[in-house]
Formats: structure tokens, C-alpha cells, sequence
């Protein structure tokens, strides 16, 4: 039966030699491209960029229906499973930022600002600080458009070596530096002594294994690891580099557009998502948290792959596009299949979230494709973008609000209803949908209520020891 | 005020809460969502009411004591009734919930029954009610402090984890009895699950006197468990059988 109406498609069509061949290059590319967002502050708009643009998406979901009824059937019943395959990893990370914020005081030093965000916050007049931050907030989605059309722009050119490169140097970038950065404040937090060397075995093992994890193959509970571990990262950069009101107002304008890129005709993501199903190409599969593995493996070795996925590809002509684009994502994420996990691959459609392409792919696929063998194991995909987004708005809850704790609880409940919502109407209307709008409205919502309202009033109460 | 305080008054708030859990929840994805959604209803609730409270607060004179009192205590019941519609209106969710889970099964039975949503909405809304009242507390309990050196009581946080717990356990039952009622259209056992949170809120303005506030709602506690007990099924027969049986060992036990 055909489950998948919950997720979503695969990525894109593609042809299966193509595939084979293209495995290693998209791959890199979807690394890169992943790296690159979750990159440094030198390329922070890349990675915003690559939320909303072209990676597989964070923000999108997209689910193929095979089989109506059946679909309809298996929505609720193993819905429930994968949201929580979803609910798991976020409230990791949100705990992994949260943790880190409460704790290593440098996350909440105010040590400057990001180029993107050149208007200080600190000015005399309230007028003035929230001119500053509207303009902060412009500049930055300026960036994040200027950046996703640029992805486009090289994708459409067929430029895939400059996308490699970036997102290479962005992961590594992202692995080497920044847990650098975050161990030597975590061991001055807690005035542990240590040696250069020891650090640089830890780090360099940590970064070695991150790359090869996350760019080729790994156990896929290390990968989960290090996907969820790199978007914490980003996320505290972001805390911690973006004042105030800047960010919430970023978090704002950024949920219009991922709703306005993903749903709109002329949206980047969607001609990205064109573009790669015009070439029968995956589109950077990188940047995706993918919960189970039900891939094909193997990128490295490509004939004899190519050539049994050439013969398979032919008879399971339908489901190609969608097998191969989850295919790519998996390639690059985990290895090591067997031919029995190559005819699993085949014959399902797992669900995938956040990918422009696993829309086009929908939308181009036929409505009968075949149904998935074992649909308790599909995985899910969420794209590392809503990882980080979440963990930023929980995160600067948990560091700027008064009512500290309350807030940060309200903020991660309401975050997590949104999260259920956005998979309960992509089952209900099983296309692609961005999944930042729903759960940063409601955290949004949640924040600026409970700091203001709930919180003085639980603190009366608590004051008072008056129970409701 | 230590690491023995934070963690006793968390174990103490949160133990039964978090083993009811990890033992009848976790295992679950589907009562998951419901318990995240329970959760999450409260929460809407809570924020109007506290709303309301603000705007009112907003609206009088600060200077003036008792009327803030007043006002606090205005506040409280009409978060309690508040919080008994959104029961009401999570109760109404979940029907049409489980209608859909039945359309759509294979075999036209909700893999989910409503006595157990019942249960693991109140498991929900105890949980939230549980985690706004005693986070910040727990928080300033690890850090330096002394308890009631102004001339507060000294059992602050001791007793703030015991009303947590008892509010807990209270809001489980009362989920039960709640959807009962509004199952089999027994309006007076809604409207007494609405007149017992009114009456143990009600008791917590006795605070800092413990005996007014914690004896009476442990007692309503423990009606609150043997009404829903025997609402769910449960018997006096039942309970022998399985007592007898855990001294025995030699029967299964009887399913919960």
C-alpha cells in the first residue's frame, strides 16, 4: 500500500545511469550545498539561501499519493510515527541550543554583528532601534533571495563544480571551525584545563568523521548525529550574531518567504525544483535530515551500480524519479546497501520533506506509481534550514526572555504543534509545503504572549503560591 | 538552593508524571501527538486567561494591594474555568479525531480508544500545568538563595513540589472523569470535575498555611483516582486480584 501520502517525494527523476554517474557529483554538490548553508557567517545568506532555495529544502515537504485510498488509510496510522521520527531530532537540537545558551555565557555576549546586519540595535529612541532592525532584516532576506537566484542561476549553467566547491568549504568550515569555537568556549565555560594537542585530535577526528559521515557513508545514527549537531551550531551562531529584534523579525520575514518561494509559480525554489526535473537531474539532496535508510548505497562504485540500476530503472520506470532523487539523498548520506535495499528504494516512494524537488517530482510524476513494500519503513526528511530556524527561535527565547523557562517550553510546544500541523495538512493535500510558516507563527505567537502576558502573571501566582 | 533541593523537587514534581509516561506514553506515537496537543490546548488556555488577567491588571490601580489580590484571585478561577472549556474543546477534537482514525483503518477500529485519550490528555494538560507552576522555581533552586529569609515559609519549594504532583495526578483523573461525562452526556460529572479544580485551586490561597491547601487536595486526589478508576473499569475485585496476583505471582496480571 502505498503510504507515502504523508511524505513526500523523493527528489527528482533521474535516469538511474545518469544517476549512478551523477551520484557522486550531485552528491558533493548537495553536501557542498548543504555545507554552504550551514555555514559561517561569511556565507551565512548561502545558507539561508539554501534553505529556502535550492537544497532539498528544508521547507518543503512533498508527498506522493500512489494509491488514494490506500494513502488515506495509512496517513493517520503511520503519520503518528513519522512525526515523531521528526519530533525526536528537533527537540534534540532545541535541547542541544537550549543547554548551550543557558550555559556557555558566550552564546549570549553581545561581540558584534554580522556584515548582513550592519544597523546596531543599541540607539537612543525606540523609533530608531526598530528602523534599524526592519533595514537589518531587509538586507539580510535581500541576501538569502540574492543567494538562492544565484543558486539558480549556477544551477541552470551547469556550474556544479563552484557549487561543490562552496559547499565542501562550507561543511568543513562549519565542522572544523565552529566546533572549535564552541568546544574552547564550552571548556572555559566549565574552566576545564587542556592541552592544543589533545584539542586538535578531538577536533580533527570530529571533523574528519563528520565529513565522511555526512558526505558519503556512515551508521545512520552518527549522520542523524552530526546533521542535528551542525544545525545546533548554526543555530547559536545566528543566536549570538543577530541582535534582538533583527531576529525576530528575520524569523518572520523569513516564513513569508519560504511560503512565498515554495507555493508561488515564479518562486526560485520552484524553478530550481523545474530546472533539475527539466534535466532529469537530482537537485542537491545535501541538507537533509533523513530518519531512515532506505537508500541505495554505494556512490563509490559506480559502474556496476549504474549498471544494475540502469536495468532496474527500466522496469520501475514510474518510480524513478522519485526513488532516485530520495536515491541522491541517500547516496551521499548512507552506503552500504544491499541489492535488497536497491529493490526497496525502487519500490517506494519515501516520504521526503523538504525538497523543491520532490515537488516538481510529484507533480511530474503519474498518479499510480507503484506502492512501497514496507511502509513502516519509510523515512522521513526535514531539511537542516527548519532545524535551525526552530532551534533559533527557541534558543533566543531561552536567552532574552524574562519569563525564561515558561517561554522556552511554550516556544518549543507551540514549534512542535506547528511541525504535527504541517505534516497533517501535507497529508491532506499531498503537495509540497513549507515547513518554517506554520510552527514560527505559533513560536512567534507563543513568545511574545508568554514573555508578556503569562509570565507575570505566573508570577504572581508564584508569589502568591496560588495554584491554577 | 542545592543540587539535593533541585533534584528532590523535581523527582518529586515530576517522578510519577514522568514514569506514567515513560511506561504508558512513550511507546506510542500517536498518544505522543495527543499528549503534545493536550499540552498545548493548556497552554492556549492558560494564555487567555492570563490575558484577560492583564488587561484588568492593566486597567486598575497598581498601588492598591487588595485589589491586585482580588484580581489575582479572579484571575485563577477564571483560568480553572477557562482551562475546563478547553478541555472541553480538546474532548470535541478528539472525537472527530477518532472518527477519522476509524474511517480510515483497516479494520473500522480506532487503534486508539477514547478512555485513552482520556487519559493521556489529562497526562498532557498535568504535564504543562505542572511544568509552567514549578520550571522557574526548580531553576532558582540551583542557584544561591535562602528559602523564606525574609520571613516566608521555609517550605516553599518542598511544598510547590507537592501541589505540582498532586495537580498532575489531579489533571490525569479529571481527564478521565471529563470525557466521561462527556461521553455518556453526564453533565454532573463535568460540572464536578469543574467544581473540584475550582475547589483545589481555591485551597491554594490558604498558602503559606499547607495544611488548608495540600491536605484537602490530596484527599480530593485520591477521590478523583477511585472515581476514575471505577469509571474505567476498574473494581474492587480488580484491584484484589491484582494485588494478590503480585504477591502470588503465579497469575498474569490483569491488563491495565
Amino acid at each position: 500500500m502505498s503510504e507515502d501520502s504523508e511524505e513526500s517525494v523523493p527528489l527528482l527523476p533521474l535516469q538511474q545511469e545518469s544517476m549512478a554517474s551523477a551520484l557522486f557529483n550531485t552528491d558533493q554538490n548537495d553536501n557542498s550545498e548543504r555545507r554552504r548553508h550551514d555555514h559561517s557567517e561569511r556565507r551565512r545568506n548561502d545558507h539561508p539561501e539554501s534553505e529556502t532555495n535550492g537544497q532539498p529544502q528544508n521547507n518543503i515537504q512533498q508527498v506522493v499519493e500512489q494509491d488514494e485510498e490506500e494513502d488515506e488509510e495509512l496517513t493517520l496510522k503511520y503519520g503518528a510515527k513519522h512525526v515523531i521520527m521528526l519530533f525526536v531530532p528537533v527537540t534534540l537540537c532545541m535541547v542541544v541550543v537550549v543547554a548551550t545558551i543557558k550555559s556557555v555565557s558566550f552564546y549570549t555576549r553581545k561581540d558584534g554583528q554580522l556584515i548582513y546586519t550592519p544597523f546596531t540595535e543599541e540607539t537612543e529612541t525606540v523609533g530608531q532601534r526598530a528602523l534599524n532592525s526592519i533595514l537589518n532584516a531587509a538586507i539580510m532576506i535581500s541576501v538569502i533571495i540574492v543567494m538562492t537566484i544565484l543558486l539558480v542561476v549556477l544551477y541552470k549553467y551547469r556550474c556544479y563544480k563552484v557549487i561543490h566547491g562552496w559547499l565542501i568549504i562550507s561543511s568543513l568550515l562549519l565542522l572544523f571551525f565552529f566546533s572549535f569555537i564552541y568546544l574552547g568556549e564550552v571548556f572555559k565555560t566549565y574552566n576545564v584545563a587542556m592541552d592544543y594537542i589533545t584539542v586538535a585530535l578531538m577536533i580533527w577526528n570530529f571533523g574528519v568523521v563528520g565529513m565522511i559521515c555526512i558526505h558519503w557513508k556512515g551508521p545512520l545514527r552518527l549522520q542523524q548525529a552530526y546533521l542535528i549537531m551542525i544545525s545546533a551550531l548554526m543555530a547559536l551562531v545566528f543566536i549570538k550574531y543577530l541582535p534582538e529584534w533583527t531576529a525576530w523579525l528575520i524569523l518572520a520575514v523569513i516564513s513569508v518567504y519560504d511560503l512565498v518561494a515554495v507555493l508561488c509559480p515564479k518562486g526560485p525554489l520552484r524553478m530550481l525544483v523545474e530546472t533539475a526535473q527539466e534535466r532529469n537531474e537530482t537537485l542537491f539532496p545535501a541538507l537533509i535530515y533523513s530518519s531512515t535508510m532506505i537508500w541505495l548505497v554505494n556512490m563509490a562504485e559506480e559502474d556496476p551500480e549504474a549498471q544494475r540500476k540502469a536495468s532496474k530503472n527500466s522496469t520501475y520506470d514510474k518510480q524513478a524519479p522519485a526513488s532516485q532523487t530520495q536515491n541522491e539523498d541517500a547516496e551521499a548520506d548512507d552506503g552500504g546497501f544491499s541489492q535488497e535495499w536497491q529493490q526497496q528504494r525502487d519500490n517506494r516512494i519515501g516520504p521526503i520533506e523538504s525538497t523543491p524537488e520532490s515537488r516538481a517530482a510529484v507533480q511530474a510524476l503519474p498518479s499510480n506509481s507503484q506502492t512501497s513494500e514496507d511502509p513502516e519503513e519509510r523515512g522521513v526528511k526535514l531539511g537542516l534550514g527548519d532545524f535551525i530556524f526552530y532551534s533559533v527561535l527557541v534558543g533566543k527565547a531561552s536567552a532574552t526572555a524574562s519569563g525564561d523557562w515558561n517561554t522556552t517550553l511554550a516556544c518549543f510546544v507551540a514549534i512542535l504543534i506547528g511541525l504535527c500541523l504541517t505534516l497533517l495538512l501535507l497529508a491532506i493535500f499531498k503537495k509540497a509545503l513549507p515547513a518554517l510558516p506554520i510552527s514560527i507563527t505559533f513560536g512567534l505567537v507563543f513568545y511574545f504572549a508568554t514573555d508578556n502576558l503569562v509570565q507575570p502573571f505566573m508570577d504572581q501566582l508564584a508569589f502568591h503560591q496560588f495554584y491554577i | 538552593m542545592t543540587l539535593a533541593v533541585f533534584f528532590g523537587c523535581t523527582f518529586i514534581a515530576f517522578g510519577p508524571a514522568f514514569g506514567l509516561f515513560l511506561f504508558t506514553i512513550a511507546r506510542d506515537p500517536l498518544r505522543i501527538i495527543i499528549l503534545i496537543a493536550g499540552a498545548f490546548f493548556w497552554l492556549v488556555s492558560l494564555l487567555l486567561s492570563s490575558l484577560i488577567w492583564f488587561i484588568a491588571v492593566k486597567a486598575s490601580d497598581p498601588q492598591d494591594e487588595r485589589l491586585q489580590k482580588g484580581l489575582l484571585i479572579f484571575g485563577v478561577m477564571f483560568s480553572v474555568l477557562l482551562q475546563e472549556a478547553f478541555r472541553f474543546l480538546y474532548y470535541k477534537l478528539l472525537r472527530k479525531a477518532i472518527e477519522g482514525l476509524v474511517a480510515l483503518s483497516e479494520d473500522g477500529c480506532s487503534p486508539i480508544s477514547i478512555q485513552q485519550m482520556a487519559y493521556v490528555a489529562g497526562v498532557g494538560f498535568g504535564l504543562m500545568s505542572g511544568a509552567f507552576s514549578m520550571i522557574n522555581l526548580l531553576a532558582d533552586a540551583l542557584g544561591p538563595g535562602t528559602v523564606g529569609i525574609h520571613g516566608d515559609s521555609q517550605l516553599y519549594f518542598l511544598t510547590s513540589a507537592f501541589m505540582t504532583m498532586v495537580l498532575i495526578f489531579l489533571h490525569t483523573f479529571w481527564g478521565i472523569l471529563f470525557f466521561h461525562g462527556c461521553e455518556h452526556r453526564r453533565w454532573w460529572e463535568i460540572a464536578a470535575v469543574v467544581v473540584m479544580h475550582l475547589t483545589v485551586s481555591g485551597s491554594s490561597f490558604c498558602n503559606p498555611l499547607y495544611v488548608g491547601s495540600l491536605v484537602p487536595s490530596y484527599m480530593l486526589m485520591a477521590a478523583a483516582a477511585a472515581w476514575a478508576y471505577l469509571l474505567s473499569g476498574g473494581s474492587a475485585q480488580n484491584l484484589r486480584r491484582f494485588l494478590l496476583c503480585l504477591r502470588s505471582g503465579a497469575s498474569p496480571q490483569p491488563g491495565s
